[in-house]
């Protein structure tokens, strides 16, 4: 069974953002860069499908030259292969142009499953996964908390948590399938696990390997454009409120309430 | 720091990084509150090779170098002090000798046992009437038939209460003076090995450091290490790498506090500003910065001489004495930054205070670290 994950290289939750000066992106300097957490599901169910039924873990991202550092961790944790497409006219992808990249990078590989975390942890659209899936024009199945494929190797079964409960979907494979929280406990990289990795195959492509042209990706190709960024709005410090007795204290507090607050 | 790092270096970093935010920061404060060694976590560091770092992967090891070794060690060691101080006994002094010194029957009779994690190493080499001159030690092992009879007393044992395996230093001349001392492997449950009570430790409490004595404990002969009369090079040969694994644990707990006291000082008020704005805190933080980071390229260049083979004892020994003294400036800068919370066991600063403060004092002290230093650019 071959499988794939799709990678996608984040900033540390710990990072602490700031805005660049154009007022549409993050500052990059000094961030940390991590692979997305969701992915880390997908790779680590990747790993343990191939344990069941054999065959070969891809690892494929899309980015500058540090997400090889990402690929590396995931060929670490114990995947086979890893593929980066590097290209300067993917600078300013939206989520429809990354889906684009990945379409032309998997559509001539030989795969089963295709696993991409649910969504990336920074900007949180949540959609690459659908897009690829239709281009593929393949099942997807998103947000699963479990997956079960069948011994012929022929469907997969995934469960997706809704409000107050379960739904149970099946779709034949080859199929997309979106990694949630709980899908797994994903594994650590074990120190062999390094040296092992050092001498896989991750290749790096460029667009025109793909046969892509320049003008779909990239900002060139992008159906959306980010006009701003704004940082939440500072935490105020807490308010104590005053008063002799707890009667006192109970009447402030439903002034502030109603007066300062507004919530009553 | 990147520049002096190889992709593989990095990945060992951050591989490591990952693994200790995840696993053992969120323990270490209660371990060093309980002095509890935590075995469970010891047992996934095992499974996933933090106790072979180094050794071949034919023994069950890792087969990384050294610049990845020391860079493991501070990420631990940035966590929890007590637990790097076991990976990196474990992995410098005692596997390694095993690795280096030890016959092929040796090796393949001991090391996967330790590079699996499944038992821990141990170096005996200070007794209680020989610390800082280690030719004084008294313990001796005498040759009979096919064994040796051990007997003596061990001091400061680092991961003594739980260790599997311990090199015992003893001599097996008692007239040969420094040529008279020899290393032998003594098992946990060889019958006249006896763990003593646990060391009540101002730092470092995590780590079950014990007494050893050693009662007509009798081991085959074939548990010598080396030559006999060799004990006292190849402890030194240990210690000159064991020393650069000590300048990344102190350099690691200095990056803690620094890490805290920048934090600290982001929040707390004073004077209506955030007291990182007093000038006298700001410059503060830049002498730690500076000193933490001069600290750990010193210790990244020991490791890099060694990884080349060329010939890294000098360096190592100005790496372990430069790093354990700042990480003690540093970690008390940072708790002076906390003011009376940092004195207050609810911040961490006061444990990296307490850890910082030993590195200058094992694997040789600040004081013998400057008498060899001084010998090596003086002569004797
Ligand atoms: C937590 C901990 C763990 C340890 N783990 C181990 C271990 O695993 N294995 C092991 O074998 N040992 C271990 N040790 C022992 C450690 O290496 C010794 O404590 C150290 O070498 C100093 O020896 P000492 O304590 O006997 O002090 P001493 O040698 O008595 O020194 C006392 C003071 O005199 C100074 N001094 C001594 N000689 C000179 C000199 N010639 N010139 C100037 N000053 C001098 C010293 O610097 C020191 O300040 C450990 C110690 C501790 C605290």
């Amino acid at each position: 069974m071959n499988i794939i994950v799709c990678l996608k290289q984040v900033p540390d939750t710990e990072t602490q953002i700031s805005i660049a000066a154009d007022g549409k992106s993050i500052s990059t300097d000094n961030i940390k860069w991590v692979m997305n957490p969701y992915d880390e599901y997908a790779v680590e169910e990747a790993l343990q499908i191939r344990e069941k039924f054999g065959g070969e873990v891809t690892i494929v991202g899309v980015g500058p030259k540090r997400v090889t550092e990402s690929i590396r961790t995931a060929l670490a944790m114990g995947a086979d292969k890893g593929i980066l497409v590097d290209d300067q006219a993917i600078v300013g992808n939206d989520s429809l142009g990354t889906a684009r990249v990945l379409t032309a990078v998997i559509k001539d590989l030989d795969y089963d499953i295709i696993l991409c975390g649910k969504q990336g942890v920074d900007d949180d659209y949540g959609i690459v996964g659908s897009m690829l899936a239709e281009f593929l024009d393949i099942p997807q199945i998103s947000i699963a908390v479990k997956l079960d494929i069948s011994e012929d190797g022929s469907k997969v079964t995934v469960n997706r948590e809704v409000e107050g409960g379960t739904f149970v979907i099946e779709a034949p494979l080859p199929a997309l399938v979106t990694a949630q929280k709980g899908l797994n406990e994903p594994r650590y990289a074990s120190l062999p696990g390094i040296m092992k990795a050092k001498k896989k195959p991750l290749d790096v492509k460029a667009i025109a390997d793909l046969g892509l042209d320049a003008g779909s990706v990239g900002e060139a190709g992008a159906k959306i454009e980010i006009k701003e960024i704004t940082l939440p709005k500072p935490r105020q410090a807490g308010k104590i409120v005053e008063g002799e007795t707890p009667q006192e204290k109970a009447a402030n507090l439903a002034k502030f309430l109603h007066e300062e607050a507004k919530i009553l | 720091m990147n520049i002096f790092l190889s992709d593989k270096n990095r990945l060992v970093q951050r591989i490591a990084h990952g693994f200790c935010e995840i696993e053992i920061q969120p323990i270490a404060g209660k371990i060093d509150k309980e002095a509890h060694f935590p075995w469970d976590v010891v047992k996934k560091m095992g499974e996933l090779g933090y106790f072979g770092i180094q050794a071949p992967k034919s023994l069950g090891g890792a087969a990384l170098d050294t610049v990845d070794y020391i860079l493991i060690i501070e990420e631990i060691s940035k966590s929890c002090a007590a637990l790097g101080l076991c990976v990196a006994v474990h992995n410098s002094v005692a596997l390694y000798p095993l690795l280096a010194f030890g016959s092929e029957e040796q090796k393949k009779k001991w090391a996967p046992q330790l590079t699996s994690g499944n038992k821990i190493g141990a170096f005996c080499l200070t007794e209680p009437n020989a610390g800082s001159d280690a030719s004084g030690i008294e313990s001796e092992a005498i040759s009979k038939d096919r064994y040796y009879v051990i007997n003596g007393s061990k001091a400061f044992v680092t991961n003594g209460g739980v260790a599997g395996i311990y090199l015992i230093f003893a001599r097996t001349n008692p007239n040969n003076g420094n040529k008279g001392i020899s290393v032998l492997i003594v098992e946990r449950g060889t019958p006249g090995l006896i763990v003593g009570d646990l060391e009540e430790l101002c730092g470092v409490r995590a780590n079950p450091v014990s007494s050893v004595r050693l009662n007509d404990c009798e081991v085959p002969s074939q548990n010598l290490l080396g030559r006999e009369g060799a004990g006292l090079s190849i402890g030194f040969a240990a210690l000159d790498i064991g020393r650069i694994g000590i300048a990344a644990q102190a350099a690691g707990i200095a990056r803690a506090a620094l890490e805290e006291a920048i934090r600290y000082s982001k929040q707390r008020h004073q004077f209506g500003v955030p007291i990182a704005k007093h000038q006298a805190l700001s410059m503060m933080i830049a002498d730690m910065a500076t000193k933490v980071d001069a600290a750990r390229l010193m210790a990244y260049r020991a490791a890099t001489l060694r990884d080349k083979g060329e010939s890294f004892s000098q360096a190592s020994a100005m790496a372990k004495l430069f790093s354990s003294e700042i990480s003690s400036e540093v970690t008390d800068q940072a708790l002076q930054i906390h003011g009376g919370y940092g004195y207050s066991k609810s911040y961490p600063v006061e444990r990296y205070y307490r850890d910082a403060r030993v590195t200058r004092i094992y694997e040789g002290t600040s004081e013998v670290h400057k008498m060899v230093i001084a010998r090596g650019i003086m002569g004797n």
